[in-house]
């Protein structure tokens, strides 16, 4: 058996937090090979970034790393800052997860990119700047030589990250670490920067360390995969074995974990609870002294649909797409032209007081159960906060018995309707979320991305407990995602968006087995499959 | 709505789901409780907070510390409380609508008939004192050579008696200012008429600076626009100049001065509000409040200012320190307080233009400076406490 080039041994990971040690990461060992990926799987806080990081030291002052890290039999935990700095960004680079904050907003990337460049050993000059073109075509950046004095604001997310690979590329490194390196990027972009990184791979025999929680992505790229759980490697082994046979328990439920099932189906003698007919919401663009209207952002243009009853319409689209708008739109929390029917009645004349009874019949949930909760209340604060709103003549312990059971319908124990938000999880807090929403019995509810913040067997738990509130209670949702798989669980008619402009609309079922437009094949493809058309970025 | 099914269960069900309210006199919530815990870690600040409410409380009771009536008076049988009220002074044998109790002939009839209990001090702030040893402003008694005590001790006591010296006579413990009113009662009354003007202005102008600035905030656009165009028309406005003048048109009085300063105070807090509500009003927590119906009042109350509580309460000290320095240096140039209040920047001015009697402009400037001092100790340990960084995360 040849040397491996990189062999954790053992490493332990520690947190000193008030006067507690905290094991992040606990004894773990684990071995890249050149030419091979291992992906490293497991949900949020299982310790899988700390891992990655710990393998270039750069975890923070004051944590206590253990065991041993040999990079070409060398102890990295051992090494001298000087011999350290050698490594990093030559023998090993790291590209990060979120591109929008990983590059230097005030530096032109040809500066970032001749920054590493130069610290290792390259020379100012003609040369140098071919070199960073070529670095540039090579990651697909359309037209290099003149994207040189481009600062990051400039380019798209995916562009980004395709310029922070060119610089941890640009030393030809042995070990090329991604940390979710496409968690931020769209579906498709996904595709094209995953389909990039195998072909670099293939073309330079670099070893790669992949960190993801997206089995999808594993399938498609990884040649070993090691599990994580709390701190631990809880199963290693060959990508085709982890997928055929999985061993551990934990394997087995992160596998199963895939939102299932399908909607209950859809009956068209239902009442229609929502309509709406070619709603368009268009942003003013003003220009000039006087602030003319010179055009409009068109992020929602004409889109009809009708909602009945205990169906579920799913809209799915990239970011940008016009998902969210159309959501806020129909809830009318945004302005909106054309008409909107609830229960046969236009509502998209009516005045912000006059829409506030309504209100209770039509509710949201947000994506990110972070931001969609106020710190400062309690969650039976929160939670009653509608009931409050709505005038409901209620008396405080009535209002709290009301409160505590739409936290047990949504599987939260009541007991803890005095705690703060900060002290759940992120899916705890989305069920807080959805108990909130629910408290006021509407028949309508916005569902805008209520999985994309949680972890894979989180969403597969929510999505299984709105299809059972949808069941019991006969609700109509509109259900906005990206996430094809989790639309596909819920919903029963599918409206695919694109620049604000329908691409496709229909049964959900009809769409997925058979999608009619070039674009929706193109997305599908890349969801299901992590399949692009091409590795070269598109002009956005 | 399932009320029916709520009233209908039984009081061991009810308490099943719901868990009784934890009482209490005060519930912090948690965030709350590690900021008192993050201010009492620091220890100047914390201090300083206690030395502040021990000076303010006891200045609140000035008029049982320095005045120059007696406290309690026993005399024939009755018994008088001419701190809270005025008697006449036929009640004790004068003819003076109001009785001077520093008068000798008074004090002797009442020693002769009862006692009195006096403050501490012998002096109000506007008792001008008629045996001084030298004359005003009259150094402390404790810098006073044997010869001036002998010498004023004689004037006041009946022939005959010993001459003690500086035993015998009234002590001045900070001097008397050039009207021959005691420094130290002056102190005290100024002290706590800073304090009080100052919690005036800086709560009345946060209040109307919180309000305005939410406004601005929350609707944000064309109610921005206008709004903040105006503030800044008023805020260039050069307001020392148009405190002069406006306070030798009115007669400045304690109210009117307030208003006068209110008037451009309350510009201070604006900003800072503004830029919290503008930042958190897009919150999807506020969005989501909008979609279940809440007004928009309650919005800003209950989700918004919280957020702008921080930056309130980390301007408010300074906004507070702002306030007692105007009045102080609008009482120096003679435009303040009326003439006679006991004031300390009148007590400056009275140093600067008696440089002879450097106790004048000496405790002046350190009442002024100790007091400032505790209010920016306390205003730093309040902004540590609830800076965002230390508490959340």
């Amino acid at each position: 058996m040849s040397p491996r080039l990189l062999e954790v041994r053992d490493l332990s990971v520690t947190f000193r937090h008030e006067g507690r040690d905290f094991r992040a990461v606990d004894g773990i060992s684990f071995g890249v090979e050149r030419g091979r990926t291992l992906a490293l799987v497991g949900e949020s806080g299982s310790g899988k970034s700390v891992s990655a990081l710990s393998i270039l030291r750069l975890l923070p002052h004051g944590v206590r790393l253990g065991g041993e890290i040999l990079f070409k039999h060398e102890d990295i935990l051992r090494m001298g800052p000087r011999k350290l700095r050698s490594i990093r960004g030559a023998g090993i680079t790291m590209v990060f997860q979120e591109p929008m904050t990983s590059l230097n907003p005030v530096h032109t990337i040809e500066r970032q990119i001749g920054e590493i460049l130069e610290l290792h050993g390259a020379r100012k000059g003609l040369k140098l700047r071919n070199r960073i073109i070529e670095l540039l075509r090579e990651v697909g950046i359309p037209d290099p030589a003149h994207r040189l004095g481009a600062y990051p604001h400039q380019l798209s997310g995916g562009q980004r990250q395709r310029v922070m690979i060119a610089m941890a590329l640009a030393n030809r490194p042995d070990l090329f670490i991604a940390d979710e390196p496409t968690t931020a990027l769209d579906v498709t972009v996904q595709a094209q920067i995953l389909t990039l990184l195998k072909d670099l791979q293939a073309r330079y025999g670099m070893a790669m360390l992949f960190i993801t929680h997206d089995l999808t992505i594993v399938r498609k790229l990884a040649d070993d995969v090691a599990v994580m759980q709390k701190g631990r490697i809880v199963e290693m082994n060959g990508v085709d074995d982890i997928f055929r046979a999985p061993k551990h328990p934990y394997t087995q439920a992160l596998l199963a974990a895939e939102p299932k099932g399908a909607p209950p189906e859809a009956d068209f003698a239902s009442p229609v609870i929502l309509e709406a007919q070619d709603v368009r919401v268009h942003f003013p663009i003003r220009r000039g002294f006087l602030r003319r209207t010179v055009g409009a952002v068109k992020a929602v243009d004409g889109v009809s649909l009708k909602l009945r009853q205990g169906e579920t319409i799913g809209v799915v689209g990239e970011s940008g797409s016009g998902k969210t708008s159309l959501g806020l739109a129909l809830l009318r929390l945004i302005r909106s032209d054309g008409p909107i029917l609830y229960l046969g009645r236009r509502i998209d004349g009516l005045s912000f007081r006059s829409m506030r009874p309504l209100r209770r019949d039509m509710q949201i949930v947000f994506q990110d159960p972070y931001g969609s909760l106020s710190p400062r209340l309690s969650i039976a604060d929160i939670v009653a906060e509608g009931l409050i709103a709505q005038k409901t003549p209620l008396s405080f312990e009535e209002r709290r018995e009301i409160v505590a059971r739409a936290l047990a319908d949504t599987g939260l124990d009541p007991a803890a309707m005095d705690r703060y938000p900060h002290e759940f999880s992120g899916g705890q807090r989305q069920r807080v979320a959805i108990a909130r929403a629910m408290v006021l019995e509407p028949k309508f509810v916005v569902l805008d991305e209520p999985t994309s913040a949680l972890d894979m067997s989180v969403q597969a738990q929510i999505v299984d407990l709105l299809r059972e509130l949808q069941s019991k209670r006969n609700l109509a949702y509109l259900f906005i995602s990206h996430d094809l798989r989790v639309v596909k669980a819920l919903a029963n008619e599918i409206i695919v968006m694109r620049h604000g402009k329908v691409v496709e609309q229909g049964a959900a079922t009809e769409i997925f087995a058979n999608p009619q437009n070039e674009y929706t094949r193109e997305l599908f493809a890349a969801a299901f499959a992590v399949e692009a058309k091409s590795v070269v970025a598109q002009e956005e | 709505m399932n009320l029916p099914a709520v009233s209908g269960q039984t009081q061991a069900e009810f308490q099943a789901l719901a868990p009784p309210l934890p009482r209490g006199f005060l519930r912090l919530t948690p965030l709350n409780r590690r900021r008192l815990a993050n201010f009492r870690h620091n220890k100047r600040g914390f201090w300083s907070l206690w030395i502040f409410l021990l000076l303010f409380v006891v200045s609140l009771f000035a008029e049982f510390i320095a005045n120059d009536k007696p406290i309690f008076v026993y005399y024939k049988g009755e018994y008088l409380f001419p701190v809270l009220r005025d008697y006449p002074e036929s009640k004790f044998g004068g003819f003076l609508a109001r009785t001077d109790y520093r008068d000798p002939f008074i004090a002797d009839e009442i020693d002769a008939h009862g006692y009195m209990v006096w403050p501490p001090v012998h002096f109000s702030y506007n008792t001008i004192e008629s045996a001084l040893p030298t004359p005003a402003p009259s150094p402390p008694t404790w810098m006073l050579t044997r010869q001036e005590c002998e010498r004023a001790a004689a004037r006041v006591l009946a022939p005959g008696k010993p001459n003690r010296g500086c035993a015998d006579i009234e002590w001045n413990w900070l001097g008397t200012d050039d009207q021959g009113r005691d420094v130290v009662a002056r102190l005290i009354y100024g002290y706590r008429i800073s304090i009080l003007f100052g919690l005036a202005l800086a709560s009345i102008s946060s209040v109307i600076g919180v309000a305005a600035g939410a406004i601005q905030g929350y609707f944000g656009g064309w109610t921005d626009l206008i709004f903040q165009r105006l503030i800044e028309i008023w805020s260039s406005l050069p307001h020392l100049y148009l405190l002069i003048i406006l306070s030798s048109i009115i007669t400045p009085s304690f109210l009117v001065l307030l208003g006068i300063l209110l008037l451009f105070s309350w510009v201070n807090l604006v900003y800072v509000v503004r830029a919290e509500f503008l930042r958190a009003r897009n919150f999807e927590y506020v969005t989501a409040a909008r979609a279940l119906g809440l007004s928009n009042v309650r919005i800003m109350v209950k989700h918004l200012l919280p957020n702008a509580t921080v930056a309130t309460l980390t301007f408010l000290p300074f906004v507070l320190n702002g306030s007692i320095t105007t009045l102080t240096s609008l009482d120096f140039l003679g435009f303040g307080l009326p003439v006679g209040s006991p004031s300390l920047g009148e007590l400056l001015l009275e140093g600067k233009s008696n440089l002879q009697a450097p106790w004048l402009g000496l405790s002046g400037f350190i009442v002024i400076a100790v007091m400032l001092s505790l209010l920016v100790f306390i205003g730093e340990a309040v902004r540590d406490a609830v800076d965002p960084r230390k508490t959340i995360g």
